[in-house]
């Protein structure tokens, strides 16, 4: 392995609906269209040498995914970001690709940061929910997992939480979007919550917020939400951000930096 | 008029079901065309679930060549799975295609492909949730041409009131001529409706129109005579042969699917047809004559095909693909082309010879020597002579053997149980031969690290074939006999452990031996299991025997028939035939001869390199074998 690479990828509209595994095949694929020089582990069946750092879960969209490349000759990470990305469908968008100083990636992606579309509730229903939720202490949700149902705290891992109105910022820029956030966005009512998250384990998801806001407050979306991932990265706990996780592979080798943090709708 | 996007109602839905991204389309490859500049429009189907039906050649090769027609535009369509049935009922979303989510019910031609009968009752799923009335006469001018296609269409009897249109044999060529057909009705603003497009189709004498044939029965259920009601129509519809697969190269550009699916490669067909005769094998009648694709179409093919995929395995696809005039050249050809590339190879091996194994060596040169697998289908020498499988039990242990010597550790056998004449002591031969095999395995490496697996099944006789007139056993009678096997295997203190042993039931072969060999009478016991909640009967966790039987007592009530007339009940040379009327250009006389040989143990040879032996196909349909060599080989590629 002469290089590992780390890239920055969007999963959206529509292919929100792919799974982990649904990914990494579509981009197993795209690298070998692509032709970049992917390294393969030794033995029977060579796998090709691409590793994922925390994937959103299937239903959910995300323009902060990671995942890290070795290959066997040196890559331009500009071209190779063009490349994969023009090998891979449209909604799998690779944004940003740097090369690896070295140091775990995954230990760097410390929070994230989510955007939460409640199609059908009250905006001002739920900012009050959101703010019972930050007030209380704990607040125990129950998730069915592989092992069966599991009880943990949804609220320590939550560092901010706050509910926007559809007129605010977020739902501007959603209506000026492209079609893909056009009919995500059935008009109003519609709320929508951005909250900051921790990575803990057992892994605090949006949906795990939903539910405790039922239970703090019998706060019941009428319809499903659709949920973004906008950031991932290093935590600054005492204003609630996150910052650019490669950008500690561009400090070292002094590279400029990458794309701001954008929001959904912005793409295009 | 142009036609919405369902995706908007349908979005909301998905998070809710089960691997949404099947619905979602966006494979790469895939098109969407602009709907008002297109004048024919189909929607093809595979109507079973995605993960079967999107690597299907059949849809995929179709799907490519309309929509590299100029007015024409092609979308997909699968069946859906039952959690998201129900909330497409509940919300009123209609069934969509995949590939811009538009109405099913907003097409010109709804084309279906049947590899199996027991998609029949997802075809009625489809349709209803379509708003398709169900049943072809109740259709109005704003509904599709509900039309069939693929093997199982070769006896569309059992579906003939729920389509419009169906067609025998390759869809290449009779799919755009049904296209200009469809242009020139709609551009002359489609005189005479319906009915007229339908006898426009029907004229040309390669599409079958169920309606315009009446069959009368006797009183004793067996069939009087099936003719047409109208001038013009063919006494027998003709089934479509492509000669010269060189100049159909499709699918050039395969679908890539999000989603896992079946079968994760990319496939070329090296040749179709089979000649070899086996008298079990609908697939090898129906197909012939043998038409191999030459050397440098496959070479190209496969160079395209990955490089447009990205897969990192190809299959080389074909009733028997060993036998194709070339395959040593092929493989080696391939295999050198990709040595280092960690792209796989790989060849469904069914022939039992020694030869198949230096192909599997070839195709493994890279790789890891896992498994082989071997269909001499009969277990016993006498019951291979009666199916016509030339194999006697020395060769089968021979290349067994030699496949264990050099590396191979598992070897797979494929068999059938309930093959006419079969008795007991037939199947116990299963047992003999895997032990047989094993000891001579374990004496040739010296090791007791190798094993085989029995792989068994019911057998069903098709139309079409020497066994369209034999009865078929009933399923105690194969269950009984599959337990005796697995008694047999498992009591085994010396080799048991090393034979491994799958089999299915009895019970859902009798259903398809009713769907394969029915005729309309059979559309209502489909219509009654399906509003009894039959779906995706090839599946056994969703198929109920119990629900076919008792949606057959209820439709054939009052009828002089019954299940078991259907398919335990031989049929005599004289009977008229549900599918007689149905031209796979098999000579009835000849396939009756064949029949007479089976029960007499006499083989036939293989017209491919003996003398032709007047199955009738050649003459009738006015092809002819095309086989190599060509005498070319595979170059290395320059960019690879
Ligand atoms: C690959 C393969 C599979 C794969 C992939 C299946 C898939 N999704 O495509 C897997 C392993 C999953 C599979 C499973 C099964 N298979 Co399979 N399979 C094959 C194989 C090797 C190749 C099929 C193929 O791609 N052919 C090439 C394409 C181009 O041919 P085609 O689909 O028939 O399409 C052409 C025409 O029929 C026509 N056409 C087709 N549809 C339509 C529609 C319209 C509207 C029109 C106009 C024309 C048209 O045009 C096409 C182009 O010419 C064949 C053997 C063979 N060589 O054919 C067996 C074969 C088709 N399978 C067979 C069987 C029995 C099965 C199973 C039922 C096995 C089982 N018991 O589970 C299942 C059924 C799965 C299902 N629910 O559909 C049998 C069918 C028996 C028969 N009727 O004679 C075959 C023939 C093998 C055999 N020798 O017995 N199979
Ligand atoms: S007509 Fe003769 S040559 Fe042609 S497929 Fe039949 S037996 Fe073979």
């Amino acid at each position: 392995m002469v290089q590992r690479l780390r890239v920055r990828y969007a999963k959206r509209g529509r292919l929100r609906f792919t799974s982990h595994r649904d990914i990494s095949r579509a981009i197993e694929r795209a690298v070998r269209r692509a032709g970049i020089p992917v390294g393969f582990s030794a033995g029977f069946t060579p796998h090709p040498k691409i590793s994922y750092a925390g994937a959103a879960p299937t239903g959910v969209a995300s323009e902060a995914e990671y995942l890290e490349i070795g290959v066997v000759t040196a890559c331009e990470p500009d071209r190779l970001r063009a490349e994969l990305d023009s090998s891979l469908p449209t909604g799998l968008d690779v944004l940003d690709v740097v090369e690896a100083s070295g140091g775990s990636l995954a230990d760097r992606l410390q929070g994230s940061v989510w955007d939460v579309r409640l199609p059908g509730a009250d905006p001002a229903e739920a900012r009050d929910a959101a703010e019972r939720f930050m007030a209380a202490e704990r607040v125990e949700v129950e998730r069915l997992t592989k092992k069966g149902p599991r009880r943990f705290d949804a609220r320590e891992a939550v560092i901010m939480l706050t509910a926007e109105d559809p007129d605010g910022t977020a739902a501007r820029t959603a209506r000026e979007g492209t079609e893909e956030t056009a009919d995500r966005d059935p008009g109003p009512p519609c709320a929508i919550l951005r909250m900051v998250v921790r990575h803990v384990t057992p892994a605090v998801r949006p949906d795990d917020v939903l539910t405790g806001l039922r239970l703090v407050a019998a706060f019941a979306p009428p319809s499903p939400p659709t949920v973004t991932r906008l950031a991932q990265g290093p935590l600054d706990a005492r204003t609630g951000a996150t910052a650019d996780p490669l950008d500690l592979d561009r400090d070292t080798r002094g590279g400029e930096p990458g794309p701001a943090v954008r929001h959904v709708g912005d793409h295009k | 008029m142009s036609v919405e996007s369902l995706f908007p109602l349908l979005e909301p839905l998905l998070p809710s079901v089960q691997k949404p991204i099947q619905y979602v389309g966006g494979e790469l490859n895939s098109t969407v065309k602009d709907w008002d500049e297109a004048t024919v429009r189909w929607a093809l189907m595979y109507p079973d679930a995605y993960e079967v039906g999107l690597p299907n050649q059949g849809v995929q090769i179709l799907y490519e060549i309309l929509n590299e027609l100029p007015e024409t535009l092609a979308e997909r369509t699968y069946a859906v799975w039952p959690d998201l049935e129900a909330l497409m009922r509940e919300h009123g979303v209609p069934q969509f295609t995949v590939d811009a989510h538009r109405p099913v019910r907003a097409f010109d031609v709804l084309g279906v492909s049947f590899s199996t009968e027991l998609g029949y009752t997802n075809l009625l799923t489809a349709l209803d949730l379509a708003g398709i009335p169900l049943v072809a006469a109740d259709r109005g001018e704003d509904d599709p041409i509900v039309l069939a296609g693929g093997h199982a269409a070769f006896n569309p009897e059992p579906i003939a009131d729920f389509l419009d249109a169906a067609v025998l044999g390759d869809g290449e060529q009779i799919s755009i001529a049904i296209s200009e057909v469809v242009r020139e009705w709609k551009a002359e603003g489609r005189p005479g409706g319906r009915d007229e497009l339908l006898m426009r189709l029907a004229s040309t004498g390669g599409v079958y129109v169920p309606k315009f044939y009446d069959v009368e029965y006797h009183p004793d259920g067996r069939i009087k005579r099936v003719a047409p009601n109208r001038s013009g129509v063919p006494w027998r519809v003709q089934k479509h042969t492509v000669m010269d697969l060189d100049e159909w190269p499709y699918p050039k550009k395969p679908l890539v699917p999000l989603a896992e699916t079946v079968h994760e490669r990319f496939s070329v067909e090296i040749f179709r047809g089979c000649t070899r005769g086996c008298r079990f094998c609908q697939a090898g009648m129906i197909t012939r004559p043998v038409r191999e694709r030459s050397i440098t179409t496959i070479g190209d093919m496969v160079e395209v095909g990955l490089k447009e995929s990205g897969f990192n395995e190809v299959g080389l696809l074909s009733l028997s693909s060993a036998d194709h005039s070339e395959i040593a050249e092929v493989a080696k050809g391939l295999a050198d082309r990709y040595e280092g590339t960690n792209t796989g190879l790989s060849l469904p091996s069914t022939r039992v010879d020694a030869f198949n194994i230096d192909l599997a060596n070839e195709f493994s040169r890279n790789g890891r020597r896992s498994g082989l697998t071997f269909a001499p289908e009969g277990g016993s020498e006498r019951m291979r002579k009666v199916i016509n499988k030339m194999v006697t039990e020395e060769d089968l242990i021979r290349t067994v053997t030699t496949a264990y010597s050099q590396g191979w550790r598992q070897v797979k056998l494929y068999f059938m149980c309930g093959l006419p004449t079969e008795t007991d002591e037939d199947v116990l031969g299963i047992a003999d031969l895997a032990k047989k095999v094993i000891k001579a395995g374990r004496e040739a490496t010296g090791s007791r690290d190798i094993r085989c697996t029995v792989s068994i099944g019911g057998f069903v006789p098709k139309p079409h074939t020497p066994f369209q007139w034999a009865a078929q056993c009933d399923h105690e009678t194969v269950d009984n006999r599959l337990r005796k096997l697995r008694d047999a295997l498992r009591s085994d203190k010396e080799y048991g452990k090393a034979i491994g042993y799958r089999y299915h039931d009895g019970q859902p072969s009798i259903v398809e031996g009713l769907l394969s060999r029915g005729d309309r009478r059979v559309g209502a016991v489909i219509r009654a299991v399906w509003e009894a909640g039959g779906r995706f009967d090839g599946w056994s966790e969703h198929f109920s025997f119990d629900r076919w039987m008792s949606g057959a007592e209820r439709a054939f009530d009052g009828h002089p028939v019954d299940v078991a007339w259907y398919t335990t009940r031989e049929r005599d040379e004289v009977e008229v035939l549900p599918w007689d009327h149905l031209d796979a250009g098999l000579d009835r006389e000849w396939l009756w001869q064949d029949w007479q040989d089976a029960v007499t143990e006499t083989e036939v040879e293989d017209c491919r390199w003996t003398p032709c032996y007047d199955c009738g196909v050649c003459p009738t349909m006015g092809t002819e074998i095309q086989i190599g060599p060509t005498g070319r080989k595979l170059l290395p590629l320059t960019v690879v």
